[in-house]
């Protein structure tokens, strides 16, 4: 008799946690499987148009064939532009948070802030340079563009360096000092050196984050069909590019938007596969 | 002569850059300059941190001059007005207000559950060799672009919907008394229901890797000690680490709905950009960050640009908001385990 309530009350907890169990496995199963799905997706529409042609011709009009080389050449540019402006202004308010302020009120202020900008909206980051830059010049520029990234890239640098730097040892700086370095000094020549591979990881995530960012260069390099290198005029991108094209009715820009969204997916897959070697590297040494 | 490794920075200075010019009277000149280059770096490093605060108040700023026009014009009515009429001239932000606000709780509503059941997963079921490559498939997810997401969405996950998923709700709990309008209409494939579909996919990664970080910060001493009592893995998870790690999950599921309600590109593909509230989560309808995405770049006239800048300014606030409470909670945590 005892023995039997026993047996249901243990049963009961035993079954409830194999049900658990069950659930935990096939919400990792669905989880993971969006990933092959897409990748899948990805693959079998955009792979068969990928070609030389691809990165070696013109977005072409609808009804022919054409490459993306100007897309192509456009977020290059623009990602160098941001990468330019978003990386030292983030490795100088990285430094300053772990090396000079560790412990001050506007560290943490700026702390929360930067997580913020971390992930807010990026259509608004669009909005606030199309009021800043576009309006007053006149018109869409391939620099408006570059800025509207560089919006994004600092929050990331910011968040890697600051933590890299605070996880350098102590003694390093004590040592640094102790024969007379400045602090300046030590910490260009003894802490960036220390924490380097973290800090080239940070602006890898942050050209992974940017090389896909759609919504804030609709209105700032807005597009172009041609070829221009001109970044006071609109420059073509990639993302754009598919954005357009893929809501086209054209089934020819439509499958060069599939091979774009490739390109850009394997780019951003292999900047983050090679930022996270690089931590497992430096972790290690 | 002095053995080099021995001498302070500063005669090495001399000796290599300057003494050769000036003579050793200038030692003094050099501790300046360094004096001088050092605070120089210190300042500097300061102005950017607070170009970091001047951004944000710089974005906010620039969306409250441009929303002026709009604020005028249509003052608090802006928010409850439902009407989106761009030749009148008659902007109301109700539609994109609610449609942001529903394509974010069916994303969530998915989000979390399936989140926390795979941080159960990964910390207390899965063998050790399997935890990494399943982590990062998790992250890697988290990296792919929105736009991606878009046009997988547009091209097979809205045609896949309409063929199975949607016909079969319409049929079955569309026919249901009390929340059967919620899944009437035709099937069109895009709509509410497959942007809030999307979204969560895209958020699952963000619940996941924060909710798998604040489960595996919980004290090992306490799992081992209700593991000691006999309680099963589950119990264990539902009745000890969730509750320790309350706070931490709150503050990640905050994190991904902020990124839930700003996204722009994965909806804008799916979501339809009707202007109306419809009554079924199947129809069209439109988020603020749709809306601004569709239609900025053809908007004609100041004040039709300065509402769609008004979305903008809504949009952040709100996010803005919500993601200042996801961060406030997620301080307290790292506080409690640092």
């Amino acid at each position: 008799m005892a023995d039997n309530v026993l047996t249901m009350r243990y049963g009961g907890r035993r079954s409830r946690d194999i049900v658990a169990t069950v659930v935990a496995i096939s919400a990792t199963l669905f989880g993971v499987g969006w990933l092959v799905l897409i990748l899948g997706a990805l693959l079998w529409k955009g792979f068969s148009g990928l070609s030389v042609a691809v990165f070696t011709q013109m977005t072409p009009p609808p009804g022919s064939t054409g490459g993306l080389l100007n897309p192509i050449f456009g977020s290059l540019i623009l990602t160098a532009l941001a990468v330019v402006i978003g990386t030292p202004i983030g490795i100088l308010a990285g430094t300053y948070m772990a090396e000079y302020g560790r412990y001050d009120k506007l560290t943490s202020v700026v702390r929360f802030i930067n997580d913020i900008l971390l992930s807010a909206p990026s259509i608004v980051v669009g909005l606030f340079i199309y009021e800043v830059m576009v309006a007053p010049m006149g018109h869409f520029s391939g620099y408006a563009g570059g800025v509207a990234l560089a919006v994004l890239v600092i929050p990331v640098v910011v968040r890697t360096t600051e933590d890299m730097l605070t996880l350098v040892p102590n003694a390093l700086r004590e040592a640094a000092t102790s024969i007379g370095l400045p602090r300046s000094l030590s910490i260009t020549r003894i802490c960036y050196r220390a924490a380097r591979a973290g800090m080239v990881t940070g602006v890898l995530l942050a050209v992974a984050r940017i090389t896909g960012e759609t919504a804030p260069l609709l209105f700032t390099s807005l597009n172009n069909q041609f070829w221009s290198t001109d970044l006071n005029q609109p420059i073509s991108s990639l993302p754009v590019i598919i954005f357009q094209f893929a809501l086209s009715p054209y089934k020819d820009w439509q499958d060069l938007a599939w091979t774009g969204a490739l390109i850009i997916t394997l780019t951003v897959l292999a900047l983050s596969i090679s930022a996270r070697a690089l931590v497992r590297t430096g972790k290690q040494s | 002569m002095q053995n080099p490794e021995r001498r302070p920075v500063v005669d090495v200075v001399m000796s290599e850059r300057l003494a050769i010019s000036a003579g050793a009277a200038t030692r003094s000149k050099v501790l300046d300059r360094l004096r001088l280059g050092d605070a120089m770096f210190r300042n500097l490093t300061r102005t950017a941190a607070i170009g970091v605060l001047l951004l944000l108040s710089g974005v906010i700023a620039s969306l409250i001059q441009g929303s002026i026009p709009a604020i005028k014009a249509f003052g608090f009515g802006f928010l409850v007005n439902s009407r989106w009429n761009p030749v009148t001239e008659n902007f109301g932000a109700l539609p994109a207000i609610y449609g942001t606000i529903l394509t974010s709780f069916i994303a969530m509503l998915i989000a979390v559950p399936v989140g926390l059941m795979i941080a159960f997963f990964l910390t207390e079921l899965c063998p050790q060799w399997l935890r990494r490559p399943i982590g990062i498939a998790i992250e890697l997810l988290a990296g792919i672009p929105s736009i991606i997401y878009g046009i997988w969405g547009l091209f097979i996950f809205a045609p896949f919907l309409q063929a199975t998923l949607q016909p079969f709700l319409i049929n079955t709990l569309g026919n249901v008394p009390g929340i059967g309008s919620l899944f009437t209409g035709p099937p069109y494939g895009i709509g509410m229901l497959t942007s809030g579909l999307i979204l969560a996919i895209m958020v699952l990664p963000f619940v996941t890797a924060i909710t798998r970080d604040v489960f595996e910060a919980v004290p090992a001493v306490l799992k081992e000690a209700a593991y000691g009592l006999g309680c099963t893995r589950w119990e264990v998870v539902r009745n000890v680490v969730m509750p320790y790690a309350r706070v931490g999950i709150i503050g990640g599921i905050m994190l991904a709905l902020g990124r839930a309600l700003g996204e722009t590109m994965a909806v804008t593909f799916v979501i339809g950009n009707a202007h109306r509230i419809s009554p079924s989560i199947l129809a069209p309808g439109t988020t603020i960050s749709a809306t601004i995405a569709n239609e900025f770049n053809e908007a004609v006239g100041d004040l039709y640009t300065s509402a769609l800048i008004e979305l903008g300014l809504i949009l952040f606030v709100i996010t803005f908001i919500v993601l200042a409470i996801a961060r406030y909670m997620l301080m307290r945590i790292e506080r409690r385990i640092g």
